[in-house]
């Protein structure tokens, strides 16, 4: 097959959004939509600016980052040491599997109303719904990275004369660390879904709560204002995530370049 | 030779239960290797000389009989009877540098000394430029090499090789054959060396510990007496070559019997 050209392949990418784009701009502005329904992306566009430069939206996204990371730090914080802990040691394992294998199908939003009991409203609620959705991915994925440590890779660091304590610091960790860390990049892709219903239910700032209350005013445009920015955040995050992962794996194979 | 020998084997039977069945992996191995001496143990996949090399190398105790290295009982892995795996067996999360450190950091040597040790063995086994390499980027020669290293590094005086260019090309697999011996000779230490090529066996022992089939046990032991270093083209080396051939195809037919006899083993 002869390979295509860059620009092409540029213009190709282009083409479909471009046209949606224009469809959409037409019927809306031909009137034959309410603006209510779907606003034309110009308008969009404005808003979005408005709204990011009056500084509303620094201040959204902020708020939403602060629970995402909060959660995620107290609900990863918990589950590392607990997936170590379970994985290197099959009694650990069956005292706890019992009880999480219960609380994991539950989804953290069916947790909002127990939450809100729990802590009222604002930042706790999110906090622990978020540290919810954080827990499973990364205690699940530590577990098993634990459990996948190659059995050759122990007997060369036992033949070596390695104590069982540097076996688990320089052997177990490192190689669990593959697993450790793309359970931690969905948990965080978990956590920024949950951040976003906590703040439509239980928190009265940040990203989720701002495009409810534009809805309150029939503000649409707003709305897609705020989804675009909740869709910028978080494929930032994924990016970060992903570059953080990388260079922590360079060893790892498929991890070059 | 003066004072115990470097490995003692003495009665080992090895027993292993798979599915309710036992097989004998190993029957009475009665085996002294001394002190500074390279033997092989040869014979067909089958005949126990990995389980024997994983029993000296204390990962597998015997089922009955017992195992002395330097006069002491083996009942763990240790770093006096260092092994290097076919596999490699590298950290892969470790640069070269820092797997050959391993052992040295294991055993709390002074960060001067491991320094200077790494730095040693990696010149020594022309693996300087790739010390920040990771085990991903090198080759499977290169990657022996660096597991070579690592067990040099500890200094330990029994080195124990189970298959260890059996995954390499011939021309890399020649060069590490004479590498090995280039730093055996003179060092003192003592190697047991598992392989399956009789060629291999050939070129490097003092004598070849060629095992039967099923229950493994001692067939016969060839002393090979031709100065190093060897031509593998030599008519003094495939005559011994051929003997040694002549004993591993009586053990490879039971083996292929067997097979025949017994597909769902």
């Amino acid at each position: 097959m002869p390979s295509t050209g860059r620009a092409t392949r540029i213009a190709r990418a282009l083409l479909v959004p471009v046209v949606v784009l224009v469809l959409w701009e037409v019927i809306s502005r031909t009137g034959a939509v309410s603006a209510i329904i779907m606003p034309a992306p110009s308008k969009v566009v404005v808003r979005w600016w408005d709204y990011a430069a009056s500084g509303e939206m620094l201040q959204d996204a902020v708020g939403s980052l602060y629970r995402v990371l909060g959660g995620f730090a107290i609900g990863a914080g918990l589950a590392l040491p607990l997936g170590l802990l379970m994985g290197a040691k099959s009694w650990a394992n069956d005292l706890f599997d019992p009880l999480l294998q219960v609380l994991r199908p539950i989804p953290p939003i069916a947790f909002i109303p127990l939450a809100i009991l729990w802590f009222g409203l604002g930042n706790p609620p999110a906090f622990f719904l978020i540290a919810l959705g954080a827990f499973f991915p990364v205690l699940v994925n530590t577990i098993a990275g634990v459990r996948h440590v190659d059995a050759i890779h122990l007997r060369a660091a036992r033949n070596l004369g390695a104590s069982e304590w540097t076996i688990f610091r320089r052997v177990i960790l490192p190689s669990a660390m593959p697993y450790v860390l793309s359970g931690m990049r969905i948990g965080i892709g978990v956590a920024f879904i949950v951040v976003i219903v906590a703040e439509m239910t239980a928190v009265n700032q940040g990203l989720g709560y701002r495009i409810l209350e534009a809805r309150e005013y029939f503000w649409s445009d707003k709305i897609i204002a705020g989804m675009i920015t909740i869709g910028l955040i978080g494929l930032a995050i994924d990016g970060i995530m992903g570059r953080v992962t990388a260079r922590m794996l360079r060893w790892h194979r498929g991890m070059e370049g | 030779m003066s004072g115990p020998a470097a490995i003692r084997v003495e009665g080992v039977r090895k027993v292993f239960t798979t599915g309710g069945r036992e097989v004998v992996a190993l029957s009475g191995i009665d085996l002294e290797v001394a002190t500074g001496e390279f033997v092989c143990l040869l014979g067909p996949s089958g005949c126990g000389k990995s389980t024997l090399l994983n029993a000296v190398a204390g990962f597998s105790p015997p089922t009955s009989g017992r195992i002395l290295a330097a006069g002491r009982e083996v009942s763990a892995p240790g770093p006096d009877r260092a092994m290097v795996f076919q596999e490699y067996a590298l950290f892969p999360w470790m640069t070269v540098a820092e797997n050959v450190a391993f052992g040295l950091e294991v055993k709390r040597r002074p960060a001067p000394e491991i320094r200077a040790t790494v730095d040693a063995w990696l010149e020594k086994l022309r693996l300087s430029e790739f010390r920040d390499r990771f085990p991903k980027d090198l080759s499977g020669g290169m990657r022996q090499r660096v597991a070579i290293a690592r067990v040099l590094a500890i200094d330990a005086p029994i080195l124990l090789m189970d298959e260890p260019f059996g995954a390499l090309d011939a021309l890399t697999r020649r060069n590490l054959q004479e590498e090995l011996l280039r730093i055996w000779s003179g060092s003192g230490k003592t190697v047991l060396f598992v392989t399956h090529g009789i060629e291999e066996s050939v070129f490097l022992a003092d004598r070849v510990v060629v095992m039967t089939y099923r229950p493994g046990a001692v067939k016969e032991i060839v002393p090979v007496t031709l100065p190093r270093p060897r031509d593998p083209s030599s008519s003094e080396f495939n005559a011994l070559a051929r003997r040694v051939t002549a004993l591993v195809m009586e053990e490879q037919a039971r083996h292929e019997h067997d097979e025949r006899s017994a597909p769902a083993g």
